[in-house]
């Protein structure tokens, strides 16, 4: 998971110190996650996966990563918009509703 | 200068813009993802007020993983002239410099800072991603917005079936320079796109890319449909695949039929009030439009 940021604690400033003297700051902090927009969850079926990786080039949210012999998905920043769904030519992805 | 092609297998597993808060299914966060990464880690991204900035710079949560920042609405192409020279100034050598604008950001409001850089022949790259109104204010129409689309200032009534105008031919205004390089691209067609960023990218001046990327909020079409709109605007002739260097154009995509423009307008949300004599005029433009193209247009 080190291709990409992860969650990190923001301090909120306590005094006008604090602030940062420019409109600048550290590049690929994240402070929040997106996995509530999600009402639906993409599944694979590994075995109908044919490796073809088209799920994870067409994902907006570069959500889709490679794993051995299949691909996974980070589920903290997913929003479930189904497109690798749509592309999988081999049927391998299903989205099944996200219940709470 | 790296010339291998790069591929879904090949291709960097690093994320240059993650964790954003575009809408689920976003055309242009697809374009910007594969924007950055082609171009890699040492590339300075210059990015106008527009839905990538929006959703991109949420103080602080900050999307961009590289060198990134908010230019003024009409100023995305100076600035970009600017980190040029800066870098110029400060010997650094293999950089990228890359700009990203909407539509509104590239055809309307920054369209003479674009233009200048062209003339000036800077060694910058400048996409334009192309949703067809202006989405991240709340879809006004832009003067990349296609005949017939409902946006919110160009309702649908009785009279006056949405936009009056047709797209601004943005492709060949900017060939019209006389630039290095330009291209048309579709996020369906991702292949294509990802070689033509890449040839941008090795280009000695300045290069222009126009993709077409979908926005499932401000057409009216479910989330999961971004990449087949995508495909399908290109198949029914709505859009080409097109590049221009060395004063000649190039058809990439010529398809022998077309697919249904009445399927692809009438699936979006959009297009719903149009009568038929509209969908003939669309039609009619596109015909003729296609005409002059491959009688002029080498294709490939």
């Amino acid at each position: 998971m080190s291709n990409r940021p992860t969650v990190q604690h923001f301090n909120s400033p306590k005094h006008i110190s604090d602030y940062p003297v420019g409109p600048a700051f550290r590049a690929g902090f994240l402070t929040s996650t997106n996995a509530g927009w999600r009402s639906e969850r993409p599944v694979l079926v590994a075995e109908r996966c044919t490796l073809c990786y088209q799920c994870y080039m067409y994902c907006p949210e570069a959500t889709v990563f490679k794993i051995t012999g299949a691909v996974d998905f980070d589920f903290d920043y997913c929003k479930g918009c189904g497109i690798c769904a749509e592309v999988c030519a081999a049927k391998a992805i299903t989205m099944i509703p996200e219940k709470r | 200068m790296n010339t291998t092609k790069i591929t879904a297998r090949s291709i960097t597993d690093r994320e240059f813009f993650y964790g954003h808060k575009a809408c689920a299914g976003c055309g242009g966060s697809l374009a910007v993802r594969h924007i950055l990464k082609v171009l890699g880690e040492r590339t300075f991204t210059a990015i106008p007020a527009g839905c990538m900035s929006a959703v991109g710079f949420i103080y602080p949560q900050l999307c961009f993983t590289g060198n990134a920042i908010i230019s003024t609405f009409p100023g995305t192409a100076s600035m970009l002239s600017g980190i040029a020279a800066g870098a110029k100034a400060l010997k650094l050598n293999n950089f990228h410099v890359v700009g990203i604008a909407g539509d509104g950001g590239t055809a309307d409001i920054g369209i003479q800072a674009l233009s200048g850089a062209i003339d000036r022949r800077d060694k910058v790259i400048y996409i334009c991603y192309d949703n067809e109104a202006y989405m991240n204010t709340g879809i006004q129409k832009s003067g990349l917005t296609p005949f017939g689309a409902k946006t919110t200032t160009t309702p649908a009534g009785e009279n006056i079936r949405g936009s009056v105008t047709h797209k601004k031919n943005m492709f060949e205004i900017v060939a019209a320079h006389g630039i290095d390089y330009a291209a048309t691209a579709s996020v369906g067609y991702l292949q294509d796109f990802i070689n033509k960023i890449q040839k941008a990218s090795q280009v000695e001046g300045t290069s222009y890319i126009h993709v077409y990327a979908p926005c499932p909020t401000g057409w009216g079409v479910a989330s999961n449909t971004t990449v087949n709109i995508a495909k399908e605007v290109v198949d029914c002739g709505l859009w080409y695949l097109a590049e221009y260097e060395c004063d000649e154009f190039t058809l990439n995509r010529n398809p022998k039929t077309f697919t249904s423009v009445e399927k692809y307008l009438r699936s979006q949300g959009r297009f719903k009030h149009l009568q038929a004599h509209d969908i003939e005029h669309i039609e009619e433009m596109r015909d003729r439009k296609w005409e002059r193209m491959r009688r002029l247009w080498r294709s490939v």
